[in-house]
C-alpha cells in the first residue's frame, strides 16, 4: 500500500469515472432490452388507444403520425438520438389526442420531461420519507440484535424481519389500509398529493406508502447490520477491547460498528435504489401519483417515449447509489484513507 | 492448602477446572492447576499448543472465552473473588488493574482507531485520568519504549506502523492505567528475531522499572528463560512441574520436560559439497521480479540447488523468500532472469510448463489448515496428482495412496477416508508431504513448513522430510526464519534481505564467523537457553545495537558500500 494521498484522490476520481462510464454504457443496454421488450408485446399504441372500436384505417392513420410504419432500428435510434442530447420526446399519449383532433404538434407540447418531472419529484419525496424512517431504524435495531443476541429481543426482531421480508408488498400495504385506514380511519388510504398541499399534509398523505416501504427495507438492513457486527466480535481486536474491560454497548458502537460500515453501506445503498425503483406497486395500490404509475400506465398503452424514460431514470437510480456505495466504503477504509 | 495471604501475594489460582464446548459436549482443557503470583513477580507459562496455557493466562483476569466454563475451583486477585465476582465488578479490573498483550498486535488494535486514541481509552473509561494526562503518558511510554518518534507515532493508524512498533504499543496501552498485573499472551511469537529481542528487551525493561506483576506464555523456552523468574509447565491442561526459572533449566524434573528440552538436539549431518561442474537440479539465475507495476521485490537473484541437498533460503518476512518460491514453480513469472532445471530453461509461467515440468516442482506449504480442501477426504488429497500426473486409476491409484500413506509414516486402513478436520496439525501437514510426493517430484518447495507446529511434532516432520532425501534422493529449498530449523537440517544457507541475496555458501561456513553483518544480526538474535543471554548480548552489543536500529545501521552500511 505505498500510496501517498494525491495519488489515493486520483485512484479515487479515474474509479469513479470508469463507473460512471460503465453506467452510461449499462443505460445504452437497458435501453435496448426495454425497447425490445414492448416490441415483443402484442399490440401497439394504436390499438391499445383506440380500444375495441380500432378500425384499420384509425390505427394506420395513428401510426404513420407517430411514425410507426418505420422499422423498429429506425425508431430506435431515432429515440437515441434525442435522448442524447437530452430529448425524450413527446408522450405518445399527449400527441394521440392532437392527433385524433387533427391538430399537428403547434400548440403546447407536452414532453416526456414536463411530464416526468413532477412524479419524479414525488417519487422521491415518497423514497426519501421511507429512507429517513427506514435507515436510522435498521441500523438501530441491527445495533441492539448484535447487542442481545441471542435473547429473546434478537429474536422478536428476527421474525418480524423475516415475516416482513417474506410477504409481498401489496399485501402488507393493504393490511395497513385495513388497520390504518379502514377500520381505524387515522391515514388517508389514497395518497394523493399535490404541490398546492403544504409540506405537512403532504407527509401525512404519504405516512402509509412510506410505511409500507419501510416494512419491507427494513429486514434487509438491519439484518445485514445484525450480522456484520455479530461477524466482527470473533476478531481479536473486540477480544483486546473486552479485556481492556471496555462495556458491551460500546464495543459494539465504537469498535465493531466502524469496521462494519462498508457491508452495511452496501445493503443501505441497495436498498435505497429498491425505494426509487420498486415503488411501483406501492404507487398504485396507493395511486401515489409518482413514476411508477406514470410507468404502468406507458407500459399499459406502449408509450414507448415514456416507458425508456422511466426505465432510465430507474437505471440511472441503481447505478448512481450503488457508486455512492463504493466510494463511500472506500472511504470509511482507513488503510485506503490514511495510506501508510 | 493454606489460606494465608502475606500481603504480597497478587493472585492465587486453586485447583481450576476450565471446560470448553466442542460440539454439543464439554470438553476439559485445564484439569486443577494451582498457580500463585507475588506482586512484580513474572510466571513463565510453557506448554504446545493445547496444553491450556492462554486459557489459565485469561483465567488469571477472571475471563473466559466464549463456549468455555470455569467448572471448579478458586482465582483470587488481591483477595477478589474472580470467579464469584458480577461481570460489572470484574469490567472494573480489567485494563485498569490486569491488563493483556496478545500474541498478534497487528489484529488486536482495532484498524478503524488510531494508536493513541485506543491507548487513552481505558485510562477514560476508568476514570484514571484525563484524555490529555493519558495522552501525554502515552508519548512517555513510547518513548522508554524506545518507539521511533514517540510524540507522533500514535497519532498513527495500525496499519502504518510496522510489527513490532505495534507489539510495544501494545505493551504501551497495558501500561496505561499501571495495572499490577499483565498477561503477555505469546507477545513475541509472530516477529522476526531481530524484532524480537527488541520487544523482549522493552518488555522486560518496562515490568521492571514499574515493578509490574506478568504472566508470560510463551511456547519458546530460550524466551521464556530471559523473561521469567519461575516456570510452570503445562501439558493437556494439567501442571507438569513449577520451579525458579535457572533451578527449572539446569535440572528439569519431570521426563516431559526433560524432552520439550531436548527438541533442538536433532542435527542431521551435514552433506559434503557436490563436486564443481555438477549440474543442479534447479538453478535461479539473476531473477528480478515483482507484483506491482515496476517495483520489484527481488533484485537479480542467484542460487543453486543440487540433487539430493538442501538449501535453506532463511531471512525475515518481506526479505524475498516466498518470492523466490512463486518464481521457481512458475506462479510468477520473472521480469528478468531465468529459472533452470537440469540445465534446462523452464518457461516463466506455469501455464506454459509441460506436465512433466510441473510435476519435478512441488511444494509444501506453512498452513496445512488451508493449504488442503477441508471437503475431500485423504484418499482423494493424494490421489488427485497421482491420477493427475500418472494416471492411475482403481485399484493402482488405491495402492499407490496407500503405498504414500505409508511412506510418511500414517496408517493407510486408519487415515485413507479421513477429512482435514479429523487429523492433527502434524498429521495434516504430512498429507500436505504426501501430497507434494504423489507427483513424484525430484525437487520440492518447503515454505515454513514447521513454524505453525509445535516442536516436538515439527521435529518429527523433519526426520521425516530428511529421510524421504534420502531414500527418494530429493532435493529441497527450506524456506524458513527458524535459524534452529536451518542448523538441523540444511546443507547450504541462503541469506536473503529486502529482496537481494546477502550472502551464500556451506551451513558450517555460514554458521562460523566472519559474518556479513546482517548474518551476524540474524544469529546473535536467536535466544539461547541461558537466562543470562539477553543480559549478555544487550551488554555486548548495546542497545542501539539490536533490531531495527541495527537493521537501519546495516542497510546504511551497504549503501555506503555500494555507492563507493
Amino acid at each position: 500500500m505505498l500510496l501517498t494521498d494525491g495519488n489515493f484522490m486520483s485512484r479515487l476520481i479515474v474509479m469513479i469515472a470508469q463507473r460512471l462510464a460503465l453506467g452510461v454504457f449499462t443505460m445504452f443496454i437497458v435501453s435496448i432490452v426495454i425497447f425490445a421488450a414492448i416490441e415483443a408485446l402484442p399490440g401497439d399504441f394504436a390499438q391499445a388507444i383506440l380500444g375495441q372500436g380500432a378500425t384499420p384505417e384509425a390505427v394506420a392513420a395513428i401510426r404513420e403520425s407517430l411514425g410507426m410504419d418505420r422499422t423498429a432500428v429506425e425508431r430506435y435510434f431515432a429515440w437515441l438520438g434525442g435522448a442524447v442530447t437530452g430529448d425524450f420526446g413527446v408522450s405518445f399519449s399527449q400527441l394521440s389526442f392532437q392527433s385524433q383532433y387533427g391538430q399537428t404538434g403547434e400548440r403546447d407540447v407536452v414532453t416526456v420531461a414536463d411530464q416526468l418531472g413532477p412524479r419524479f419529484a414525488n417519487t422521491i419525496f415518497l423514497a426519501a420519507t421511507a429512507a429517513a424512517v427506514a435507515v436510522p431504524l435498521s441500523l438501530g435495531l441491527g445495533i441492539l440484535a448484535a447487542l442481545h443476541r441471542g435473547t429473546v429481543l434478537d429474536r422478536i426482531a428476527n421474525i418480524g424481519s423475516l415475516t416482513s421480508i417474506s410477504s409481498p408488498e401489496f399485501f402488507v400495504a393493504y393490511l395497513l389500509i385495513l388497520f390504518l385506514s379502514a377500520a381505524n380511519p387515522i391515514f388517508p388510504s389514497i395518497s394523493k398529493i399535490h404541490a398546492d398541499l403544504d409540506f405537512w399534509q403532504q407527509v401525512y398523505r404519504t405516512v402509509l406508502p412510506a410505511l409500507t416501504l419501510t416494512l419491507v427495507v427494513t429486514a434487509h438492513m438491519m439484518r445485514m447490520t445484525r450480522v456484520a457486527i455479530i461477524n466482527l466480535l470473533s476478531s481479536q481486536y473486540i477480544e483486546m477491547a473486552r479485556l481492556k474491560g471496555v462495556p458491551r454497548w460500546r464495543i459494539i458502537v465504537h469498535h465493531a460498528l466502524p469496521n462494519a460500515l462498508a457491508p452495511i453501506i452496501n445493503v443501505v445503498a441497495l436498498n435505497l435504489a429498491y425505494l426509487v425503483t420498486g415503488v411501483v406497486v406501492v404507487e398504485v395500490v396507493f395511486v401515489y401519483p409518482g413514476v411508477g404509475q406514470l410507468f404502468v400506465d406507458a407500459v399499459k398503452l406502449r408509450d414507448m417515449p415514456t416507458v425508456q424514460a422511466c426505465c432510465l431514470i430507474f437505471a440511472a437510480a441503481y447505478i448512481l447509489l450503488n457508486l455512492t456505495a463504493d466510494v463511500v466504503s472506500v472511504l470509511t477504509n482507513p488503510r485506503l484513507r490514511h495510506p501508510r | 492448602m493454606d489460606d494465608m495471604t502475606d500481603g504480597n501475594t497478587l493472585l492465587t489460582i486453586r485447583d481450576l477446572r476450565i471446560e470448553g464446548l466442542s460440539g454439543e459436549t464439554w470438553l476439559p482443557i485445564i484439569n486443577g492447576v494451582s498457580l500463585h503470583l507475588d506482586r512484580g513477580e513474572v510466571l513463565g507459562l510453557i506448554g504446545e499448543s493445547g496444553a491450556g496455557k492462554s486459557t489459565l493466562g485469561l483465567a488469571g483476569m477472571g475471563f473466559t472465552r466464549d463456549g468455555c466454563r470455569i467448572t471448579s475451583g478458586s482465582i483470587s486477585f488481591d483477595d477478589i473473588d474472580l470467579v464469584a465476582a458480577s461481570p460489572e465488578r470484574k469490567r472494573s479490573l480489567l485494563g485498569r488493574r490486569i491488563a493483556y498483550v496478545a500474541q498478534s498486535a497487528a489484529a488486536s488494535f482495532n484498524p478503524a482507531h488510531r494508536l493513541i486514541d485506543q491507548h487513552t481509552e481505558g485510562p477514560v473509561l476508568h476514570g484514571v485520568s484525563s484524555r490529555e494526562e493519558s495522552r501525554g503518558d502515552a508519548r512517555s511510554l513510547y518513548d522508554r519504549l524506545r518507539l521511533p518518534d514517540p510524540d507522533n507515532i500514535g497519532f498513527r493508524y495500525p496499519h502504518q506502523v510496522s510489527g513490532g512498533q505495534l507489539q510495544r504499543a501494545m505493551t504501551a496501552m497495558a501500561m496505561s492505567c499501571r495495572p499490577d498485573l499483565i498477561v503477555f499472551d505469546e507477545p513475541t511469537t509472530a516477529l522476526d528475531v531481530t524484532t524480537q529481542i527488541e520487544v523482549l528487551a522493552a518488555i522486560r525493561d518496562i515490568v521492571e522499572q514499574f515493578d509490574t506483576a506478568a504472566i508470560y506464555i510463551t511456547h519458546d523456552l530460550a524466551v521464556v528463560a530471559q523473561m521469567a523468574d519461575r516456570i510452570k509447565v503445562l501439558l493437556n491442561g494439567d501442571e507438569v512441574e513449577e520451579n525458579d526459572t535457572r533451578a527449572m533449566l539446569s535440572h528439569p524434573a519431570e521426563p516431559y520436560t526433560r524432552s520439550l528440552w531436548a527438541v533442538r538436539s536433532f542435527r542431521r549431518p551435514e552433506q559434503p559439497p557436490t563436486p564443481a561442474g555438477t549440474v543442479p537440479v534447479i538453478s535461479i539465475r539473476g531473477v528480478t521480479a515483482g507484483y506491482g507495476a515496476d517495483i520489484d521485490v527481488l533484485h537479480d537473484v542467484s542460487f543453486d540447488i543440487h540433487s539430493g541437498r538442501t538449501v535453506a533460503v532463511v531471512g525475515e518476512s518481506g526479505s524475498g523468500k516466498s518470492t523466490v518460491a512463486r518464481c521457481i514453480t512458475g506462479l510468477l513469472p520473472p521480469r528478468q532472469g531465468e529459472i533452470r532445471f537440469d540445465d534446462k530453461v523452464l518457461p516463466p509461467g506455469y501455464r506454459h510448463r509441460t506436465r512433466d515440468q510441473l510435476r519435478q516442482v512441488q511444494m509444501i506449504y506453512q498452513m496445512a489448515d488451508t493449504a488442503l480442501n477441508p471437503k475431500l477426504r485423504v484418499r482423494d488429497i493424494v490421489g488427485r496428482p497421482v491420477q493427475f500426473y500418472r494416471g492411475y486409476r482403481g485399484t493402482r491409484l488405491q495402492e499407490r495412496v496407500e503405498e504414500l500413506l505409508s511412506q510418511i509414516e500414517l496408517d493407510p486402513g486408519q487415515f485413507i477416508n479421513r477429512l482435514p478436520s479429523e487429523l492433527s496439525g502434524g498429521q495434516k501437514q504430512r498429507i500436505g508431504i504426501a501430497r507434494a510426493l504423489a507427483a513424484e517430484p525430484r525437487f520440492i518447495i518447503c515454505d515454513e513448513v514447521t513454524s505453525a507446529l509445535d516442536q516436538l511434532v515439527a521435529e518429527g516432520i523433519l526426520k521425516l522430510l530428511d529421510r524421504l532425501q534420502r531414500e527418494l534422493n530429493l532435493s529441497y529449498m527450506f524456506i524458513t526464519h527458524d535459524l534452529a530449523t536451518v542448523r538441523a537440517i540444511a546443507d547450504e544457507v541462503v541469506v536473503m534481505k529486502d529482496g537481494h541475496v546477502i550472502e551464500l555458501g556451506a551451513k558450517t561456513e555460514m554458521f562460523s564467523p566472519p559474518h556479513h553483518a546482517y548474518t551476524d544480526l540474524l544469529l546473535s538474535s536467536v535466544p539461547e537457553m541461558d537466562p543470562d543471554w539477553l543480559d549478555r548480548l544487550l551488554a555486548q552489543r548495546g542497545r542501539e545495537n539490536i533490531g531495527e536500529a541495527a537493521r537501519l545501521g546495516i542497510d546504511r552500511a551497504v549503501q555506503r558500500q555500494s555507492s563507493l
